[in-house]
């Protein structure tokens, strides 16, 4: 009882034999994801709308109030308008943390999607930036989210502002490759906790985006001045406020590329070396 | 009957099947893989190994756990670069063009790496869009692969609901989405129950039938023996032997073996006085194997000689006993 198992297809098989160049490989690895986020997008857009907007309202008008009427920061500026692009940018970060940890993990030992990708035409460096793509597509929506209810909330005071999405995203996706780096060497998912509690966290309180850092001791000040965050937070407040000056802005987008070139290149390495088996 | 097949997969986009002599897919000479270890040491899994796989073929490695079949195989499929010797696909070398041998390949991995939460449809679905086939096409494939793995009636379910067997022949229906030339199966029915096993090689055997190529690995001669057209035994890295079934048994046992066995401690004294019985014997924790050309011809001797096992089986030869002569080892411990 033999069946013809495949139909006489031959142009189509033939194709799929010759290997597109460019980016269409990542393309398709971040169509991959695409798929599987229609199974869940209703759940992450509402969340995204309602998070920026309660948090907005909590530290702009019960915090923001108390604090505004000792009129301490500096330009006089209100509380809401100086953390409204830190917290843009912290965002940011946070969501290139979360992107580039279970997505990866749970691709290598959970869902086994990235040990099937690597038997077709997908290189590891495909799979790495194709993860990448939808990870910054979340990074851009949801700091876009934000940002609209920031303006909603009057804290965008220049149209400078615009160009704090552009930033925004280029510091998540610093951490968002630098993440994807890490948890592609991992087996379990306590090195993620350790990075939540003990990177993510401080990063996100000390990196200026609550209070200037002025506020810290001297000696701190170096440490928060050396990180990714920080010249995110600054360049996004510096453009939303409209008090950006070009020298500022060429050092933090710099030393933005150069981290990104880094975590770039890591991530490209560690996904090779992992996913074709060389360890 | 059915129809008859009017294509053989894997024969588009190739080089056509005209040659009379069977045309090389696969060759490897001195193939080696190494990994690096802590302090600098190195770990060979695979020492030096030479093979031809010929189109239309079914070559299989049988060996041992760790015996570096896997590591083999991923090679050939080209996830696993290669440290030194030579391999080439098609023409083509792993190390520089793996992304081009994989659109030609169709790889059963030993995990099967579906994904659960998915149903079984879209599972073939994401994977046929890895090679870029149009929807359209893959619809129709996966309709035609899920029927011929006998999954049709499951396609809208979850993976999850899936018995091992159906989810095994599911990754056999995935790897054959891009109607791959070489069908690359790493120990297809480990862990499958006796059932599940027979369902998975009807399904092979029919492939075979079709024409496709088919490398496989396993630790089951009776695998090898029923799916195998030539094999190659694999123990610590390298090829003990090679050929097709019938040529490794003839050559490295005989046409029967006596299986005896005897009350614990007895066995010992029993060995010496069966030698000279049959050609070679074997001791095995459990039991003496006397090797000869007519079992109950060997058993009557030993009867003569004063022996009473306490069970005696005349069986034919295997690849279990060819394995057992060249490395000393049994094949599943």
């Amino acid at each position: 009882m033999s069946t013809q198992i495949l139909t006489p297809d031959a142009a189509a098989t033939e194709r799929s034999r010759r290997v597109p160049g460019g980016l269409v490989l990542s393309w398709r690895q971040f169509r991959f994801w695409l798929t599987l986020f229609r199974r869940t997008w209703r759940g992450t857009v509402l969340s995204a709308i309602l998070g920026p907007v309660m948090y907005l309202t909590a530290m702009g008008v019960g915090i923001g109030t108390l604090i505004d009427q000792n009129h301490s920061l500096p330009g006089g500026v209100g509380y809401l308008s100086f953390i409204a692009p830190g917290v843009l940018a912290v965002t940011a970060m946070q969501n290139g943390i979360f992107e580039g940890s279970f997505v990866v993990l749970g691709s290598l030992k959970w869902n086994g999607n990235y040990w099937a990708a690597v038997n077709t035409p997908q290189r590891p460096e495909d799979v790495m930036l194709g993860t990448a793509m939808q990870g910054l597509m979340r990074i851009f929506c949801l700091a876009l989210v934000f940002f609209c209810s920031m303006a909603g909330f009057g804290t965008v005071h220049s149209a400078w502002g615009l160009l704090a999405l552009p930033v925004v995203l280029l510091t998540g996706a610093v951490f968002l490759f630098a993440m994807m780096a890490f948890s592609v060497t991992l087996d379990t998912d306590q090195g993620l906790n350790l990075v939540f509690r003990f990177v993510m966290t401080p990063l996100s309180l000390f990196s200026g985006t609550f209070f200037p850092l002025q506020q810290l001791p001297g000696w701190m000040q170096p440490i928060a001045f050396a990180t990714p965050l920080w010249h995110g937070v600054a360049l996004s407040r510096e453009l939303t406020l409209g008090t950006v000056d070009a020298g500022s802005a060429l050092i933090h987008v710099g030393y933005l590329l150069a981290a990104l070139a880094l975590a770039y290149w890591l991530a490209r390495r560690n996904f090779r070396a992992r996913l074709y088996l060389n360890r | 009957m059915g129809r008859e097949v009017s294509v053989v997969p894997g024969s588009v986009g190739g080089v056509s099947e005209t040659t009379s002599s069977p045309e090389v897919l696969i060759r490897a000479e001195g193939l080696v893989k190494t990994f690096a270890k802590k302090q600098g040491a190195e770990f060979t899994a695979v020492a030096g190994i030479d093979f031809e796989v010929r189109r239309g073929e079914v070559f299989g490695f049988l060996g041992p756990n760790g015996a570096g079949k896997s590591t083999t195989m991923r090679m050939i499929g080209c996830v696993s670069p290669v440290s030194g010797g030579h391999l080439s696909l098609f023409g083509m070398e792993p190390n520089g063009q793996g992304p081009q041998i994989r659109a030609r390949l169709g790889v059963v991995p030993q995990e099967d790496s579906l994904d659960l939460e998915m149903r079984v449809r879209d599972n073939l679905h994401v994977y046929g869009r890895y090679f870029g086939l149009p929807r359209s096409i893959i619809r129709e494939r996966a309709e035609r692969l899920l029927e011929f793995v006998q999954l049709g009636d499951r396609a809208k379910e979850k993976v999850d609901s899936l018995s091992g067997g159906m989810k095994r022949r599911l990754t056999i229906a995935r790897a054959l989405i891009n109607d791959p030339e070489i069908l690359i199966l790493d120990e297809p029915t480990t862990g499958l129950d006796p059932q599940a096993r027979h369902v998975v090689w009807d399904r092979l055997y029919r492939l075979k039938q079709q024409g496709v190529t088919l490398i496989l690995t396993t630790h089951y001669m009776d695998e090898a023996e029923q799916l195998c057209d030539r094999l190659v035994v694999m123990d610590k890295g390298r090829i003990a032997a090679e050929g097709t079934p019938r040529e490794l048994i003839e050559q490295y046992a005989t046409r029967e073996v006596l299986e005896l066995r005897f009350p614990l401690g007895e066995q010992e004294q029993a060995a010496e006085k069966l030698e000279g019985i049959g050609q070679r014997l074997e001791l095995l924790p459990d039991r003496v194997l006397v090797y000869a050309e007519d079992g109950e011809a060997a058993l009557v001797g030993a009867r003569g000689r004063g022996l009473e096992p306490m069970t005696a089986l005349v069986r034919r030869s295997s690849l279990e006993d060819v394995f057992l002569h060249l490395t000393g080892r049994t094949l599943v411990d």
